[in-house]
């Protein structure tokens, strides 16, 4: 090994192999360049869908959701989730990343796949929604943009798994990997799955779009394009579970409840969380109940079991290390006392709670066979995802960001005071505008349309008054939060490149010191029970998650009470 | 030892489990049983279920079905287009078909009756959103879906496109009326 190749950073004790500290630095970039991007085109979206101000022409408003949906839930979440596997694997494990130069091969079939896939969309023969349906034709180079971004990730994806052989053959570490990197190596098994969904639908779909196809059957398309479509949305989830792990560890210096479960939990993900595509099928011709029921439910629900599980650890650990330190008073010491202007802690426990509280739950009621008839393709469904998409995972990448500004690109914060607000001001306008969607969508306002007016259409349809007063909120608290993504954008992006380099402490770089050293974990007397209350090691974090199941009830409930209100089907 | 750094104890996986895990998973395991177990209780016990009827089809067959129906049951014709209006018996099969950019043709259909309602698509993608009743189906081109409606509210319902389906989407709209009836 030679050791020039890799520096220690003075303050978290990581160490960095040089070539995989420049890779995780250049995805971590494009994954915010894509931010941006995406970002602009959502505030032309919003500024469209709020009613009073109805900004775009039709056209452009179905061109600018296309860009906006295909730049954020792809381009941005796996650039930065690549990032996320290189820094796992590699400086987790201390080890050297494998073949750098076959992964910036790899970066460069993505960076080529997402610019030419967004020329197509600006070209205006891509307006095809990310979905991009058959047999609604677009310009083939919409789909070849997301074969090419496609086949660089899964690169990534096998240079993060010959990294872990690396570390394992060269032993970098003794016994398990961190739970951190199970997580992470979880979104990668999850992706290389998801990967190969994309190659068997988009591929065919290409070839029909050149011409060479005559026809490609709408359910097949919708059946197969889910399980990657979906499924690229469960590799966030695990990469974002792992992040709040990880988080939980920088902060608090937390070791999981118990390994056995949080790993178990992963496990379930792997098995369990691909069936979910079946969501988008509910009210498809031509499935049978049965296999929406098993689908639907992950069999049975065993990858809600594994969120909940995780909901609960991941916090849990958190208030054992927090109780360790001595704030054991009453239930929630542990949590009032927590670094809340530390915007790697607040926004992690944000994007936790959003995550588990709206998205969690809207998506397990609205994933239920038959409740998904008053709900499917109504604007419900984009408020469901962005409690998960964006609370969970956006906001989760973004506290890890904070942290790999000093850590990973040596660079203070800049202006730390507006980065203390950030994930509060992006966090809370993001959970009104999930909430207030999801309003808008039980009022049965549709997702994907110009114009809730029917301005211009032979017979009309008036939406109550409540409908626009939700759409209005809609477009507040949408560009609210657009503004709290704008200010994670300009601090990140002036850090990285014109701020002082750190020497020494960083902004929060007491949270950070001491990361790698062996530090002897603080058992009280009597064990972690002691600490806690009622013989929970972690009781407040108990209360909370059945305060989260008493929500759920109720809300699960309401929602077979509303479906019983509409008209008789079989 | 932390998340972010090898077990401790490289035998972690026979750790025992705290109580407030061992807890909570049960807890959990319960809720999302019987969460499983609401589905199939709502096939026997609910009255809102899709059937798994569904045929395949071709634009040209599906259009003839429709046709069919409206020559022999339309009462009135609505708008400049003349958009008719159908009115099939109850108990009857009833069709409706989506088209760029259009609900085709304009059902009536009597409070109380049941009626085999009929969807396909004749080009792309459509979605059936009937407000404000908030009833929401995926219409597939080459695919017929058959539900069995009963309508237990009168009055002016509304079909919306919620499938995005090109620049004329947000215009697709269609009827349904829903008389008294009961004469």
């Amino acid at each position: 090994m030679k050791t020039e190749l890799f520096r220690t950073c003075p303050e978290s004790g990581l160490q960095f192999h040089k070539p995989a500290e420049m890779l995780t630095r250049a995805h971590a970039v494009l994954a915010v360049v894509m931010l941006l991007i995406g970002g602009v085109s959502a505030l032309m979206v919003v500024l469209t869908r709020w009613p009073a101000v109805h900004l775009l022409p039709a056209d452009r408003f179905y061109q600018l959701l296309t860009f906006h949906g295909v730049n954020m839930l792809i381009f941005w979440l796996i650039f930065f989730e690549i990032a996320v596997m290189y820094f796992c694997s590699s400086t987790l494990l201390r080890c050297r990343l494998a073949t750098p130069k076959i992964a910036w091969v790899g970066f460069g079939l993505m960076v080529t796949g997402a610019v030419v896939n967004n020329l197509a969309v600006f070209g205006g023969q891509a307006s095809v929604m990310m979905t991009s349906y058959v047999p609604m034709p677009a310009d083939p180079n919409f789909y070849l943009g997301m074969i090419l971004f496609a086949v660089g990730a899964l690169v990534g994806c096998f240079v993060f798994l010959g990294t872990l052989v690396v570390a394992k053959d060269e032993k970098t570490y003794e016994g398990s990997i961190p739970l951190v990197t199970f997580g992470a190596l979880t979104a990668c098994i999850i992706a290389v799955f998801t990967i190969a969904m994309g190659a068997v639908i988009l591929i065919p779909t290409y070839m029909w779009s050149m011409g060479w196809i005559s026809h490609i059957d709408a359910a097949m398309y919708r059946l197969i394009w889910w399980a990657f479509g979906h499924s690229s949305q469960q590799i966030n989830v695990a990469a974002h579970v792992a992040v709040w792990y990880a988080i939980a560890a920088i902060v608090f210096g937390a070791k999981p409840l118990s390994e056995k479960v949080s790993r178990t939990a992963f496990v379930l993900y792997i098995c369990f969380l691909q069936l979910a595509a079946a969501h988008h099928l509910l009210v498809d011709p031509g499935l049978s109940s049965t296999w929406k029921i098993f689908n639907t439910s992950y069999a049975m629900y065993l990858a809600v079991l594994a969120s909940m599980i995780h909901g609960l650890t991941v916090p849990g650990s958190i208030e054992v290390a927090q109780r360790a330190k001595g704030y054991t008073k009453g239930m929630f010491e542990w949590l009032r006392k927590a670094p809340w202007g530390n915007p790697v802690f607040s926004g992690m426990f944000i994007s936790l709670i959003g995550f588990g509280f709206i998205g969690g739950i809207s998506g397990v009621v609205m994933g239920t066979e038959q409740i998904n008839i008053i709900i499917h393709n109504t604007i419900y469904v984009p408020g469901h995802f962005h409690a998960t998409v964006v609370i969970g995972t956006t906001l989760a990448f973004m506290s890890l960001t904070y942290f790999l500004i000093p850590v990973l690109f040596r660079r203070q914060v800049i202006l730390p005071g507006l980065a203390k607000w950030q994930p509060y001001i992006f966090g809370l306008s993001m959970m009104v505008f999930t909430l207030v969607m999801m309003g808008a969508g039980t009022l049965g306002v549709e997702r994907r349309h110009w114009d809730m007016a029917f301005t211009d259409s032979v017979l009309g349809f008036d939406y109550p008054a409540s409908a626009y007063t939700l759409m209005g909120l809609v477009g507040i608290s949408g560009t609210l939060a657009i503004i709290g993504g704008g200010i994670f954008v300009m601090i990140t992006v002036v850090s990285i490149f014109f701020g002082k380099r750190v020497e020494s402490e960083s902004p929060w770089g007491t949270a950070t010191t001491r990361l790698m050293k062996a530090e002897p974990t603080v058992i009280p007397e009597g064990g972690h029970e002691a600490a806690g209350k009622f013989g929970f090691a972690a009781p407040g974090t108990f209360a909370m998650a059945i305060l989260f199941l008493a929500i759920f009830v109720v809300y699960y409930a309401l929602n077979w009470k509303y479906l019983s209100s509409v008209w008789p089907i079989s | 030892m932390t998340s972010i750094q090898p077990p401790a104890e490289t035998i972690w996986w026979k750790q025992p489990l705290d109580r407030v895990e061992g807890t909570w998973i049960a807890i959990a395991l319960v809720w999302c049983l019987i969460m499983f177990v609401m589905m199939p209780v709502w096939h026997v016990y609910g009255k809102q279920n899709l059937s798994n009827e569904a045929y395949r089809t071709t634009a040209a067959a599906y259009l003839a079905k429709t046709q069919a129906m409206v020559d022999q049951y339309t009462v009135r014709t609505m708008t400049e287009q003349n958009i008719p209006v159908v009115k099939p018996p109850p108990g009857s099969d009833v069709y409706l078909l989506g088209r760029l950019w259009q609900w085709w043709p304009i059902l009536e259909l009597e409070k109380g009756q049941t009626y085999r309602l009929h969807i396909s698509s004749m080009d792309w993608q459509h979605g059936f959103s009937l407000q404000p009743q908030n009833i929401n189906l995926q219409i597939l081109p080459g695919y017929e879906m058959v539900i069995t409606i009963t309508p237990d509210t009168s009055g002016e319902q509304t079909i919306i496109c919620n499938e995005y389906c090109g620049i004329g989407h947000h215009n697709m709209v269609g009827k349904i009326f829903v008389t008294e009836g009961g004469s």
